[in-house]
C-alpha cells in the first residue's frame, strides 16, 4: 500500500518534469529563432526566413544538423572530463527549475528554502564551464574558462546580495511567498498590482540582479568568455555537434530561467498588474509567461545594442559598483524597515 | 527505509569520493572529487532537514571556494613526482598518528555517552531551520558571529596587503585618463605649405 | 531588549572601541599622506589610550565582581581587565618602539598599524573568553593578524618562509584544538567553561571510561596550548618567525600574545577543566620541563640574537609552565592563588623584558646594518653606553640576576613549586636557569668586553630611546618593589 502510494508519487513527480523540461526545450529553439528575428530587426536585417513559413521551422533544421554531426573528441583532451562538461552546464540549469512557481500551487517542488536553492544551483553553471577548459586541452578553451570562473563567482555576490535584499522584504525564502507578498499592499488593495511589486521599491537591485544575471549567464555584453574576436568560442572551441549543442541549450535556458527569477522576484510573479475582471480572466500562468518574455527580449535587445565589455571594466562593475551599492542598499532597507514608513508590515 | 537507502548510497559515494581526493594523480581530478564529496554531504545535511546548512555548503564552497580553488591548481604546474617523494618516508609517522586519531573518534562515537546527541525530536509543522539558525546566530551567539565577521574583515586586509602592489611597469590602461584625453592632446594640427614644382 | 540589558554589553567597551577605532584607522590612514604616517600612528595611539580607559572605566564599575555577557560568551573579571589593561601597554610600547624601525625600511604602513589592532583585538578576546568558540575565534583572529604581519615584508625571502612555516604550523595546532574541544563538547554537551567545570568533575567521577575520553580530549588541548605559548614539543616555529620575521615584527610577536596565551592556558586548563587538574599537571611537567631544557640549552649554540631570544622565550614559557602546574596539589587549591599568580607575575614580567630586549635591538639597527647577530653587540659600550647599560638590564633580568624583576618572578614560580611539594621540579629549574646565564652574559660580555666590530653606527634617538629606558628601569624598580604588581596578580587570580 505504501509502495503503491510512493510509486504514484514518483510518476506524479516524473510527470510534472517531463512537463516542464518538453515545454523548455521548444522555448530554447524558438528562442534562438526569435533572437535572430529580433536581432535582425533591430539592425534592420529580416532573418531568417527561409525555412518554413516566416522561417519557423529554422529551429528545426538546426536542431536536424547538429544532431548529425560527428562529436570530435580532441586527442590529448582529458576524454571523462570532455564529455562531462557539457552535461554539468545542463543539469544546473534543467534543476533549478523545480522551485519555480508558474502559478499558485503550480511548482513542481514548493520547499522553504527555494530561492537559496535557486542561488545555488545557478552557481554550479560555471563548473560546465571550468571543466570543458580545462579537459579541452587547448590555450583558448582554458583562457575562456579561466575568465569565466572569475567572472561567475563574481557576480554571484553581487546577485546574492540582491536576492538578500529580496527576501529581507518578503520575510520568505519561499518563491510562491515572494510571489504572494508582493500582491500585498496599499498600491494593491487599490487595484493597481504592479505598484506593489518589488521593482519599484527595490529598482537599484532589480538593476543589480538583472545586469548581474546577464552576466552570470556570459551573454552580451559580458561575454569575454567566449569572446570570438578574441578567443574563437572560449571554452567551447573542441565541442561540436550535440556536445556543443548542450552548451548552445544550456545558455538558452539559463536565460529563460533568470527572466523566470526576474519576473517571480522583481514583477509580482504570476500576478496580473492591475485586478479589474478582464485581466483577471487570463490565467495566472499567462502573466508569468508575458513577463518572461518581455525580460528575455531584453537580453536580445542589450545583445543588439551594446559593445563587449573589457575583461578589467567586467571586474570593476562587479566588484567596485555592485557589490558596495548591493551593501549600502541591504542597509538602506534594513533601515527603512524599521521606520513607520516600511511597505512590509 | 527508503531514507536509509538513499543514506547509505550517498555514503558510499561521499566515501568515495573522499578517497579518490587523495588518491587521485591529478590534482584537478582530485579538485572535482572534492566537489563531489561536498555535494553527497550536503544530500546527507538534507536527509537530516539542514536544509540550510545543506544549500550554504553548496552554495559557499562547490559554488565559490571549489571555484577559485579549481581555478588555482588548473594554473599551477605541479609537479607530482616531487610531491609523491616524501611519501613512503612520512607513510609511518602519517599512519601512527592518523591510526591514534581514528581510534580515538571511534572510541569516543562507540562509547555510549553520545546517546543524547542523536535524539529523534519530532519537529512542529512550520517549522524552519533557517529561521532558527538565524534566530540563535543573532541572539545566542551574536558575539562569536560578529567575531567571525572581524576575521574575515582580517582576512580581506591580509590578502590585499600581500597583494596588492603598484607595479611601475605594467601596461594598465585608467579608462577614465582615456576618456579624458581631448583633441588638442592628442592631434597637432601642422599646416605645411604645399611643394609646388618649381 | 531592555535598556539596562543593552547597557551591560557595555562592560565588553574595550573591544568595542579597539574594534571601531580598528576600522576608523582603515580610513585615516587614507589621508595620512606622510612617508611617516604620522597621523595614523597618532591615531592608532590614542584608540589605544581610549581602550585603555575605557578599561579602567569598566574596572571600576565592576566593583571586583564577575559578569557574564553575550549568553555566557564573554567574561568581565578583575583577571581579564588587568590582562587587558597589560596587552594595551605593551601594543602601544610596541607600535613607539617599530616605527622607527619601520619607517626606515619603508614598512610603515597603515596595514602594519591595522593588522596590529586587530590582534589585540584577538588577545583582548582571547583574555575575556568564556566559552570554546570565543577563545578559538579570538586565537584565529590574533593568528590570522601575526601571519600576515609576518609576511608584511614581502621582498625578504625568509619572511616569508617564516609566514608560510608559522601559517602551516600554526593551522596544525587549531587543528589540534579544534579536535580537542569537540570532544570535550562532546562529552559535556556545552561550550561555556563555566558549564563545562562542574560538568566534567561530575562526568570524570561517574566512570573511568568518560574520564579516558575527557583525556583524550585534554591531549589535544593541552597540545594547542603548548604550541600557542611554543613550549617543546611544539615549538619547532618559534625559532624560524622569530629569526625570519622583521625585528619590529619579532617584537610583536614576542610580546603581547604571550599574555594572550596565558590566558588561553588559565581559561581552558583552569576555568574549564580543573576536574582533569591532576592529568594536565602531568602533562604540563612534561611540557615544562624538555622546554627549559632546550631552550636553554640550544640558546647557547645560537649565533644569531633573534634566534637565541626566540629559544630564550622557550624556555621562559617552561618556566611559567611551572607555576600553572604547581596550583592544585592532591585536589586541595590551597596553593592556586600564589601558584597562578605566579605565573601572571612571570608572564607580565616576560613581556617587559622580552619588550626591551628586541627594543634595543630594534633601536641598534640601522637600514642596511640590522643589530641581529652576536657580533654586532660587540663592544656596544663604547658606541652607546646607555642603549648598553639598558641592554645589560635587560639581560640580567631575562638570566634572573637580582635584583631585577626577572629575579623576582623566578623565585616566586620556584617557591610556588616548592610549595606543591615537587622539589626535584625546583631543583630543575634552577639548574636550567643557570645555563641560561651563560648565553645571556656573553652577549654582556660582548658589549661591555669586546671591541666593536666594523663600523660604528650611532643609535637611534626620540620617543623610543625613552621609551626603552623607563621599560629598562621599570624591570629595576620591580625587582625591587615587587609587591605591588604581585598582589595585582593573585587579586586577578583570585577573580577567577
Amino acid at each position: 500500500m505504501d509502495l503503491r502510494l510512493a510509486l504514484i508519487d514518483t510518476a506524479w513527480t516524473l510527470a510534472g518534469i517531463v512537463a516542464i523540461v518538453v515545454p523548455l526545450f521548444v522555448a530554447v529553439a524558438y528562442l534562438t529563432l526569435w533572437e535572430r528575428k529580433l536581432i535582425g530587426w533591430i539592425q534592420i536585417r529580416i532573418g531568417p526566413n527561409r525555412v518554413g513559413p516566416l522561417g519557423l521551422l529554422q529551429p528545426i533544421a538546426d536542431g536536424v544538423k547538429l544532431l548529425f554531426k560527428e562529436i570530435i573528441l580532441p586527442t590529448n583532451a582529458s576524454k571523462g572530463l570532455f564529455v562531462l562538461a557539457p552535461i554539468m552546464m545542463l543539469m544546473p540549469a534543467l534543476a533549478a527549475w523545480a522551485v519555480i512557481p508558474f502559478a499558485p500551487e503550480l511548482v513542481l517542488a514548493d520547499i522553504n528554502a527555494g530561492l537559496l536553492y535557486v542561488l545555488a544551483l545557478t552557481s554550479f553553471g560555471v563548473y560546465g564551464v571550468i571543466i570543458a577548459g580545462w579537459a579541452s586541452n587547448s590555450k583558448y578553451a582554458f583562457l575562456g574558462a579561466m575568465r569565466s570562473a572569475a567572472q561567475m563567482v563574481s557576480y554571484e555576490l553581487a546577485m546574492g546580495f540582491a536576492l538578500v535584499v529580496v527576501l529581507m522584504v518578503s520575510g520568505s525564502l519561499n518563491l510562491s511567498d515572494i510571489v504572494a507578498q508582493q500582491g500585498r499592499g496599499r498600491f494593491a488593495d487599490m487595484g493597481l498590482t504592479f505598484l506593489s511589486w518589488n521593482w519599484l521599491p527595490l529598482l537599484p537591485m532589480l538593476v543589480v540582479y538583472f545586469v548581474s544575471g546577464v552576466a552570470e549567464t556570459n551573454r552580451a555584453p559580458f561575454d569575454v568568455v567566449e569572446g570570438e574576436s578574441e578567443i574563437v568560442a572560449g571554452h567551447m572551441i573542441e565541442y561540436s555537434g550535440m556536445s556543443f549543442a548542450l552548451f548552445f541549450l544550456a545558455e538558452y535556458m539559463n536565460m529563460i530561467l533568470i527572466s523566470a527569477l526576474t519576473a517571480i522576484l522583481f514583477f509580482g510573479g504570476w500576478q496580473a498588474p492591475v485586478s479589474s475582471a478582464l485581466f483577471d480572466a487570463v490565467p495566472p500562468f499567462l502573466w508569468l509567461l508575458a513577463k518572461m518574455f518581455v525580460i528575455v527580449s531584453m537580453f536580445l535587445w542589450i545583445r543588439a545594442t551594446f559593445p563587449r565589455y573589457r575583461y578589467d571594466q567586467i571586474m570593476r562593475l562587479g566588484w567596485k559598483v555592485f557589490i558596495p551599492l548591493t551593501l549600502v542598499w541591504i542597509a538602506v532597507i534594513g533601515l527603512w524597515m524599521q521606520t513607520p514608513w516600511s511597505l512590509w508590515q | 527505509m527508503l531514507e536509509t537507502i538513499v543514506f547509505y548510497a550517498f555514503a558510499a559515494i561521499l566515501l568515495g569520493a573522499a578517497l579518490r581526493v587523495i588518491t587521485a594523480r591529478n590534482p584537478v581530478h582530485a579538485a572535482l572529487a572534492l566537489v563531489l564529496a561536498f555535494f553527497t554531504a550536503a544530500g546527507i545535511w538534507l536527509l537530516l532537514r539542514a536544509e540550510f546548512l545543506a544549500i550554504t555548503l553548496l552554495l559557499v564552497y562547490v559554488g565559490a571556494v571549489m571555484v577559485l580553488f579549481l581555478f588555482v591548481v588548473m594554473m599551477l604546474d605541479v609537479n607530482l613526482e616531487r610531491l609523491r617523494e616524501g611519501f613512503w618516508k612520512n607513510l609511518p609517522m602519517a599512519v601512527v598518528v592518523g591510526g591514534i586519531m581514528a581510534f580515538e573518534l571511534v572510541a569516543m562515537l562507540a562509547s555510549r555517552h553520545f546517546g543524547s546527541a542523536t535524539s529523534t525530536r519530532v519537529v512542529p509543522a512550520g517549522y524552519s531551520n533557517t529561521r532558527e539558525l538565524g534566530r540563535v546566530l543573532y541572539t545566542q551567539y551574536v558575539y562569536a558571529f560578529e567575531i567571525a565577521a572581524v576575521i574575515l574583515l582580517v582576512a580581506i586586509i591580509a590578502a590585499i596587503a600581500l597583494t596588492l602592489r603598484r607595479r611601475k611597469d605594467t601596461k594598465a590602461l585608467d579608462p577614465a585618463l582615456q576618456l579624458a584625453a581631448r583633441r588638442e592632446e592628442r592631434v597637432r594640427l601642422v599646416s605645411m605649405p604645399a611643394e609646388t614644382e618649381r | 531588549m531592555s535598556l539596562a540589558q543593552l547597557l551591560s554589553h557595555l562592560r565588553a567597551l574595550p573591544e568595542m572601541v579597539l574594534l571601531a577605532g580598528a576600522c576608523a584607522l582603515m580610513l585615516v590612514d587614507l589621508a595620512s599622506k606622510s612617508e611617516t604616517r604620522r597621523l595614523s600612528y597618532l591615531f592608532a595611539q590614542g584608540v589605544l589610550l581610549i581602550a585603555f580607559c575605557a578599561t579602567l572605566f569598566v574596572l571600576s564599575e565592576s566593583e571586583g565582581k564577575r559578569y557574564y555577557i553575550f549568553y555566557g560568551l564573554f567574561v568581565s573579571d578583575l583577571l581579564s581587565h588587568v590582562l587587558k589593561l597589560f596587552a594595551f601597554i605593551t601594543v602601544s610600547a610596541v607600535l613607539v618602539y617599530a616605527r622607527p624601525y619601520l619607517h626606515e625600511r619603508g614598512l610603515l604602513k597603515g596595514e602594519f598599524l591595522t593588522l596590529l589592532l586587530f590582534a589585540l583585538l584577538g588577545i583582548l578576546v582571547m583574555i575575556s573568553a568564556n566559552s570554546f568558540l570565543s577563545l578559538y575565534l579570538g586565537l584565529e583572529l590574533l593568528t590570522l593578524c601575526l601571519y600576515a604581519l609576518v609576511a608584511l615584508n614581502r621582498d625578504s625571502a625568509a619572511s616569508t618562509e617564516a609566514a608560510m612555516k608559522y601559517f602551516v604550523l600554526g593551522a596544525l595546532a587549531s587543528g589540534l584544538l579544534l579536535y580537542g574541544m569537540s570532544m570535550i563538547y562532546g562529552a559535556t554537551g556545552s561550550l561555556l567553561f563555566t558549564d563545562i567545570g562542574p560538568q566534567t568533575a561530575a562526568l570524570a567521577a561517574s566512570s573511568s571510561s568518560m574520564r579516558t575520553l575527557l583525556v583524550f580530549g585534554l591531549v589535544f588541548v593541552v597540545a594547542g596550548i603548548a604550541f600557542k605559548l611554543g613550549a617543546v614539543p611544539f615549538h619547532m616555529w618559534i625559532p624560524d618567525v622569530y629569526h625570519g620575521a622583521s625585528t619590529a615584527v619579532t617584537l610583536v610577536i614576542g610580546t603581547a600574545p604571550k599574555l594572550a596565551a596565558f590566558a588561553m592556558a588559565l581559561r581552558l586548563l583552569v576555568n574549564g577543566l580543573p576536574a582533569l587538574a591532576v592529568d594536565w599537571q602531568q602533562m604540563l611537567v612534561v611540557l615544562a620541563v624538555l622546554s627549559m631544557a632546550l631552550g636553554n640549552l640550544a640558546a647557547i649554540a645560537q649565533s644569531n640574537l633573534k634566534r637565541m631570544l626566540a629559544y630564550s622565550t622557550i624556555s621562559h614559557m617552561g618556566f611559567m609552565l611551572l607555576g600553572l602546574l604547581s596550583g592544585v596539589v592532591g585536589g586541595n587549591r590551597l596553593n592556586a592563588v600564589d601558584a597562578y599568580g605566579a605565573a601572571m607575575f612571570y608572564t607580565a614580567v616576560y613581556v617587559l623584558m622580552s619588550l626591551g630586549a628586541f627594543g634595543v635591538l630594534l633601536l641598534a639597527s640601522r637600514q642596511g646594518a640590522e643589530c641581529e647577530r652576536l657580533e654586532d653587540m660587540k663592544g656596544m659600550n663604547r658606541r652607546d653606553p646607555w642603549l648598553a647599560f639598558l641592554m645589560l638590564l635587560m639581560m640580567f633580568s631575562l638570566a634572573g640576576i637580582p635584583p631585577m624583576a626577572g629575579f623576582y618572578a623566578k623565585f616566586a614560580v620556584i617557591s610556588a613549586v616548592v610549595q606543591a611539594g615537587q622539589l626535584w621540579l625546583a631543583v630543575a629549574a634552577v639548574a636550567f636557569s643557570l645555563v641560561g646565564a651563560f648565553y645571556y652574559l656573553r652577549v654582556v660580555k660582548l658589549m661591555y668586553f669586546d671591541d666593536p666590530a666594523g663600523v660604528a653606527v650611532p643609535a637611534g634617538g626620540g620617543s623610543a630611546r625613552w621609551l626603552l629606558s623607563v621599560n629598562g628601569l621599570a624591570l629595576l624598580a620591580l625587582g625591587l618593589l615587587p609587591q605591588g604588581l604581585m598582589a595585582l596578580c593573585q587579586a586577578a587570580i583570585r577573580s577567577l
